[in-house]
């Protein structure tokens, strides 16, 4: 089976958040990061699993100028088979999912893997937007997969459940928790790494259809108001009476 | 101009995260609203409530997001919508970007308040930031964050239409639905009130004063990390940058230290309560309430208090 695996460049789960350029562009200075995680433990990790299971090849893919790098050379360290990134910096979701589509179109993969959202921009878009793109089915949120020959089984999740269902063929799937085990490289995976393919291809030509024009802290939050605990039924006069949550 | 909100239906009527997602349409002021509605509707759905003027109803069935792209489409061209809004939870976001792929529009994910023309704010980084997105489209396409502009009620007439579109043929079988819960909690994207309980809790089997304290409450349990990962609780109550977001009115987290990765998850809770014996836990700087004390003593008074009420 041919998987291709879209991953994202995001910041550490710890970093701090701050703006530069007029509070329009994230300041990524002295940021550490980290393969966005819903593409690496969850996706790719799967990806690599079917692939150990019945033969192929994962591709991972992702859009990003050259500091992409060395998370692409972790995701190929944890088992990926090649790699292929498409040298533009991308503006918005519509721009990385035509990107990658435009990409894809011709080379038949037979399922096309994310995470089910970043945890930089949070949109969970890109997914649902290569497979519109590509005229393919969409299986939102999958916390498991099976293959056997053409069909595909998976659980995901919907409104208050989880949905059971088969897709036969081609289809682009985002994966949420349950779908695999975090994996850590091991010291043969990440000498591999170095000298697995690494494709840089130039972009299509593709204009954003949005822009961020402005990011903007939250302000400080006020004191927290401290309750004594051999008083504790005064949590629910105080939730009553003054947050009137109640 | 006007606006088409997308809803989905429970028994005919139109589910809560749809009466908001009408709300914010008519709020928008930005031309009549016409709801479409895919499955069961008895009468206008609840949707006249709130300021609904239309409802296309389609009745066959559309189980696919791509052919409920398709079909909102065809409702979005036939109103001659300007703006096209959906839930952002699990079904309006994997519909509404393909949507915007279809109409070559700009798709703004989890907007929390009204725009000001087509600048839409909305949350980013886990709620440590927000963005101010413009979109450079005609039409744009929207999905609201659940619970974060609640239902507005504005009672008027509402004609409903049927409505029908070439949609395409269904490519993913639906073989079984398992709910989460059982109980009838709210599932916990769309939950108003929150009791949440980490490692402080000390094992799965002392769960009783947690969910005690929720029933009490009418809230939905949710849990850190850890604790869904070594199996104390399912993996779908795991709420943080690594599991579900919530914004609901009230969070209160019992025995939860308040890691900066757990916090991603809930910070955008209206109250926020912790209890916890670690006067120094950094989950208190994050509260609005807070009780420095052994959950297995306050939770139990707190439960009887609102049981009081
Ligand atoms: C990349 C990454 C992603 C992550 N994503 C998430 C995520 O999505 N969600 C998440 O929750 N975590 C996440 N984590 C883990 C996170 O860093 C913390 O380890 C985790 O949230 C801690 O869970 P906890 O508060 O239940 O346990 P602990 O940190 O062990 O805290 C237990 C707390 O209980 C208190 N306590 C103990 N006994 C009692 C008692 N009797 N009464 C009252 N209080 C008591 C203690 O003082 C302590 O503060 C992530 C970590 C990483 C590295």
């Amino acid at each position: 089976m041919k998987l291709l695996v879209c991953i994202s460049k995001a910041p550490d789960t710890t970093s701090r958040i701050s703006f530069t350029d007029g509070d329009k562009r994230f300041d990524e200075s002295d940021v550490q990061f980290i393969v966005n995680p819903y593409d690496e433990w969850y996706a790719l990790v799967r990806a690599v699993e079917l692939v150990e299971a019945h033969g192929g090849s994962v591709t991972t893919i992702i859009v990003g100028d050259s500091t992409c790098d060395p998370i692409v050379r972790k995701a190929l360290a944890i088992g990926a088979t090649d790699a292929v990134r498409i040298d533009a910096s991308p503006t918005d979701s519509s721009q990385v999912a035509r990107l990658i589509s435009n990409y894809a179109l011709d080379k038949s993969y037979d399922i096309i893997f994310t995470g089910k959202e970043t945890i930089d921009h949070n949109s969970s878009a890109v997914p649902a937007m290569i497979a519109e793109c590509m005229d393919l089915p969409y299986v939102a949120f999958a916390t498991s997969i099976e293959v056997e020959g053409q069909v595909s089984t998976l659980h995901c999740e919907s409104g208050g459940g989880t949905n059971n269902v088969s897709v036969t063929g081609a289809f682009v799937l985002s994966a949420s928790k349950g779908m695999a085990e975090q994996r850590i490289p091991n010291m043969r995976g990440i000498m591999s790494a170095r000298t697995k393919p690494l494709a840089v291809v130039a972009p299509s030509e593709v204009t954003p259809t949005t822009e961020v024009s402005k990011f903007t802290l939250p302000p400080a939050k006020g004191d927290c108001v401290m309750v004594d605990a051999d008083n504790a039924a005064d949590l629910v006069r105080l939730l009553r009476e003054e947050a009137k949550i109640i | 101009m006007s606006v088409l909100v997308y809803i989905q239906t429970l028994e005919g009527k139109a589910t809560k995260a749809g009466l908001e997602v009408a709300s914010f349409a008519n709020k928008m002021n930005a031309g009549d609203v016409t709801a479409l509605v895919a499955g069961s509707l008895s009468g206008d759905g609840e949707l006249g409530s709130v300021g609904v003027s239309k409802v296309l109803h389609f009745s066959e069935s559309a189980t696919d997001n791509s052919q409920l792209s398709k079909l909102t489409h065809a409702a979005a061209n036939s109103v001659n919508a300007s703006t096209i809004l959906f839930s952002g939870n699990i079904e309006g976001s994997s519909v509404a970007p393909r949507v915007a792929i279809a109409m070559n529009s700009g798709y703004v994910a989890g907007v929390t308040c009204l725009p000001e023309g087509k600048g839409f704010t909305r949350n980013v980084y886990s709620g440590k930031a927000t963005a101010l997105v413009n979109v450079n489209s005609e039409v744009c396409v929207i999905s609201i964050t659940p619970n974060s502009f609640g239902i507005k009620l504005d009672e008027c007439e509402s004609a409903v239409e049927s409505f029908s579109a070439e949609i395409g043929s269904q490519r993913v079988v639906i073989n079984g639905f398992t709910p989460t819960s059982t109980d009838g909690s709210v599932p916990l994207p769309e939950a108003e009130r929150v009791v949440s309980a980490g490692r402080g809790l000390k094992g799965p089997e002392n769960w009783g004063i947690v969910e005690d304290l929720a029933s009490a409450l009418g809230a939905t349990t949710a849990c850190s990390r850890p604790v869904g990962d070594m199996g104390w609780r399912p993996h779908h109550e795991h709420v943080g940058q690594t599991g579900v977001t919530i914004r609901p009115d009230l969070y209160i987290a019992c025995g939860i230290s308040g890691a900066i990765q757990h916090l991603a998850g809930v910070n955008q809770s209206k109250v926020i309560v912790v209890i916890n014996t670690d006067p120094e836990a950094p989950f208190f700087k994050a509260a609005d309430y807070g009780i420095v004390g052994d959950v297995f003593d306050v939770l139990p008074k707190i439960t009887e208090a609102i049981k009081e009420l």
